[in-house]
């Protein structure tokens, strides 16, 4: 027997399950499919960065939006999913890398996004915990942080609420299209059928293209994760660098979660795993930033599975091959901060048939 | 042909012992100074206390293994005070920190004896100091002869609470009292399968009967209530018995456990396969009868591969090395391995017995109050974990084990779960009206215990 509704997605992250929500909210009978439960891979084990400043200029735009969301987001779902806005400063451990820095208050500028620079003398006075390599930083107040392990399982349990059918430990195995519908077939032998297929796969969303003949060079990725001991609470902004090799960003609880670099991982299985030198360069990065680290423990360490594309940014908008199929994959580490933003632009662009937001770079024939 | 060997207690020493005959020079690692396994762990230079006062009855069986831990170190690659805190069973790599230093170990074949440590049921107060696991308590006195307290109540249940609490009355230490949450009658009808056991058998109704001939308080199928006092320590213990009285001990120290799980976290990090075994009520890693894992290159002896206590554990140790050796082309005396194999055999009935007469007391963590500190590194309460269970909060239920942690931090701290882990999962499947292996088990990440963020990495 097929089971059918209006919109088929597949991938239970934070876009799958944003765009469940909105879908749902604008009467559309949605079914989402996802392998496991909800937010397991990418969406559920990344650092928890809400942060704007520093991406790249094409993808600010829905940075924006999504920003606009994450401040609703007690209201929308229930919870904040522990949504801090701690602002988000960005150092330079040198002057080019403070030029690089000076370079994107343009960027932020002509996309609103309040970024301000923190010169020398300030730096060490507003931040006397920060060590003697860095020699600036931009901070943007609006940026913070929250907790990944709740965002996804959040939008879905207001998905459902709102209607939505969110069918966890349901892999789908085979895709078909007949012209008018698709159908989906889940590892348990269920079949379901829709005219829109929305593919929020993430990694995995590279192999739904290519089951529709557009194949895009995507790549795993795996975030290379720990978190410390719970120390005093002194860190207040969510720490990056210019060339992205370490940030870290210390919670009220007291822990310091660090990254940086990447793990292994194996897609198939899937299976993920920090690498340990990894996890000690990102360290001996993170105490040179923050000096008065050095000597705390770290207690875990953890990794994930996200889709890279060779520009460092996703697919997003409708297939070049089959009519009613969407994409919005290969978010290349940056969808938890886009993921319920994403939600709402692939429910505007399914129900109404257009956004307000320029998809044009994220094309899916841009390779 | 590159082994590594995980741990020197009992199974450790005999594997590399095996191996060593076969002409190898293993690399061996250890995290205590000087091995010998929490069971036989050694005193520091200096603690002039002989071996008949530090293990008892086990004095012969520690002075032997100890004496062929000694003859072994300078034939092998001996790596004591090291900590074994992540496995790359693709790379074959074993990462270690010792000193504040990192390395690299690569290997053909890994031994894995890791041990246990005790299962703790959180109760009301015990979080307070003066409040240690049984397996700590021996370990205070056995390697710095010193006992957790003037008055000390033992709770819990198992042949660990006999054997502590005898040990800590023969030391001189004031035993207020024993309380074995195991009725009698549990114990009585497991008789005939611990007869299996012999001399150790024998041994544990000794200690019992010592006990009470000492006038020691000794009370069965007790539930404990609290454990008293403040922030700077413990006053008493209440409990209820079996006829539903109230009870209270005063005392200054407990030691608490109800048995024993095994530290399989490495195992786990290897992709081992875990398997829940309903008698011991522990997930065991999955391993053949002579050690050998799914996972090539990868083996498991001691207790760390399931509960079978110190003399199997010396047992499996060899066995396991067995397997390595046959495993690499060596030729091996079939008769050596059929002999171990039906000594194996022979005391896997007689700890079934045990786990029949000492069962885990699912019971005890289900009736768990719901304001009752339950995962401490994170300051969580069983209602909290509750809660996650049902769809109380915006994230709506948890279904597993692995989830009910993400939504509520619960094994999440810096004992990973080791400490509360059993006692929540059966809080969690009660929640859910489950069984344990239904809701799974905590995953396994890295690092094994915790290591120090700015450690170098070694010249």
């Amino acid at each position: 027997m097929t089971t059918t509704c209006d919109v088929l997605i597949q991938g239970g992250g934070g876009a799958g399950c944003s765009a469940a929500l909105h879908l749902a909210q604008r009467g559309m009978r949605v079914i989402l499919l996802e392998r496991g439960l909800v937010g397991g891979q990418a969406s559920g084990v990344n650092y928890g960065g809400v942060r704007q400043q520093g991406r790249n200029p094409a993808e600010l735009p829905i940075a924006r939006r999504s920003r606009e969301i994450w401040g609703r987001l007690g209201v929308l779902v229930g919870t904040d999913a522990e949504f801090t806005v701690t602002g988000h400063l960005k150092l330079a451990r040198s002057e080019a890398e403070e030029a690089e820095l000076i370079a994107y208050l343009d960027v932020a500028k002509q996309h609103d996004l309040p970024l301000r620079m923190v010169g020398r003398n300030a730096i060490h006075r507003d931040y006397p915990w920060l060590g003697p390599l860095v020699v600036a930083g931009s901070f943007a107040p609006e940026d913070g942080a929250a907790n990944p392990r709740l965002l996804s399982p959040a939008l879905a349990h207001a998905a459902r609420a709102a209607g939505a059918d969110i069918r966890e430990h349901a892999e789908v195995v085979a895709h078909a299209h007949d012209g008018a519908r698709f159908t989906l077939r889940t590892k348990a032998g269920e079949s379901f059928a829709a005219p829109v297929l929305l593919n929020v796969a993430g990694f995995w969303g590279g192999a739904v293209a290519a089951a529709f003949g557009e194949a895009v060079p995507i790549e795993p990725l795996s975030p290379n994760m720990a978190v410390t001991e719970p120390l005093p609470y002194f860190i207040e902004p969510n720490l990056g660098v210019v060339g992205g090799n370490v940030y870290l960003r210390q919670i009220p609880r007291g822990n310091v979660i660090l990254g940086g670099g990447h793990g292994e991982a194996d897609a198939s299985i899937p299976w993920s795993r920090p690498l340990p030198e990894v996890t000690m360069e990102a360290a001996q990065l993170a105490t040179q930033l923050v000096p008065a680290l050095a000597g705390v423990q770290i207690i875990r360490s953890w990794s994930g599975i996200d889709g890279r594309m060779p520009d460092r940014i996703p697919v997003i908008g409708p297939s070049r091959t089959t009519a009613g199929l969407f994409h919005a994959f290969g978010f290349s580490g940056h969808g938890f901060q886009l993921g319920p933003g994403i939600g709402a632009i692939m429910a505007e662009l399914i129900v109404d048939g257009r956004t307000d937001i320029p998809l044009d770079p994220f094309r899916i024939d841009r390779f | 042909m590159k082994v590594a060997v995980v741990g020197a207690g009992p199974a450790g020493v005999r594997a590399v012992e095996r191996l060593v005959a076969a002409g190898l020079s293993p690399v061996w690692i250890d995290e205590a100074s000087d091995g010998g396994g929490r069971i036989y762990q050694r005193p520091p230079p200096g603690l002039a206390r002989d071996a008949r006062s530090l293990y008892g009855f086990e004095a012969k069986r520690a002075t032997a293994l100890h004496d062929t831990l000694d003859a072994l170190k300078p034939r092998c690659d001996w790596r004591p005070d090291t900590l074994v805190w992540h496995i790359r069973p693709g790379a074959r790599q074993l990462q270690t920190l010792c000193g504040g230093r990192q390395d690299a170990v690569t290997y053909d074949a890994a031994i894995l004896c890791t041990g246990a440590m005790d299962r703790v049921i959180p109760l009301p107060g015990w979080t307070r100091p003066g409040v240690t696991t049984m397996g700590a308590a021996q370990i205070a006195l056995k390697t710095q002869g010193c006992a957790i307290g003037h008055r000390v109540v033992f709770l819990g249940t198992g042949p660990l609470l006999w054997l502590v609490a005898y040990q800590y009355a023969k030391a001189g230490a004031d035993v207020a009292g024993v309380l074995d949450t195991t009725p009698f009658i549990t114990k009585a009808r497991a008789t005939p399968g611990l007869l299996l056991g012999g001399a150790t058998f024998a041994k544990g109704l000794y200690y019992i009967a010592w006990l009470r001939r000492r006038g020691i308080r000794i009370a069965e199928g007790v539930t404990p209530l609290a454990i008293e006092g403040g922030d700077d320590g413990v006053t008493a213990v209440t409990w209820r018995d079996a006829a539903g009285r109230d009870h209270r001990i005063d005392c200054d120290a407990v030691g608490m456990g109800w048995g024993l799980k095994p530290e399989a976290q490495l195992a786990d990090l290897a992709a081992v396969p875990f398997r829940h075994d309903a008698l011991q009520a522990n997930w065991v890693p999955v391993r053949d009868g002579a050690g050998r894992t799914p996972v090539a290159g990868i083996y498991l002896a001691g207790d760390g591969a399931g509960i079978g206590g110190a003399e199997v554990a010396e047992m499996t140790g060899a066995r396991a090395a067995l397997a390595v050796l046959e495993d690499a082309g060596h030729r091996l005396d079939p008769i050596e391995t059929v002999a171990l194999d039906r000594r194996l055999a022979s005391q896997a009935r007689f700890r079934a017995a045990l786990e029949r007469a000492f069962p885990f007391p699912a019971h005890l963590a289900r009736a768990m109050a719901d304001d009752t500190l339950l995962c401490r590194c994170e300051g969580l309460r069983a209602g909290e974990l509750r809660a996650a269970a049902r769809a109380e909060a915006a994230t709506g239920p948890a279904p597993e084990m692995n989830r009910a942690k993400a939504f509520t931090r619960v094994g999440m701290g810096r004992c990973q779960g080791r400490v509360c882990g059993a006692a929540a999962a059966e809080i969690l499947a009660a929640e859910l009206n489950c069984t344990v292996p239904q809701i799974g088990r905590l995953r396994g990440q890295p690092p094994v215990k915790p290591i120090p963020i700015s450690a170098e990495a070694a010249p």
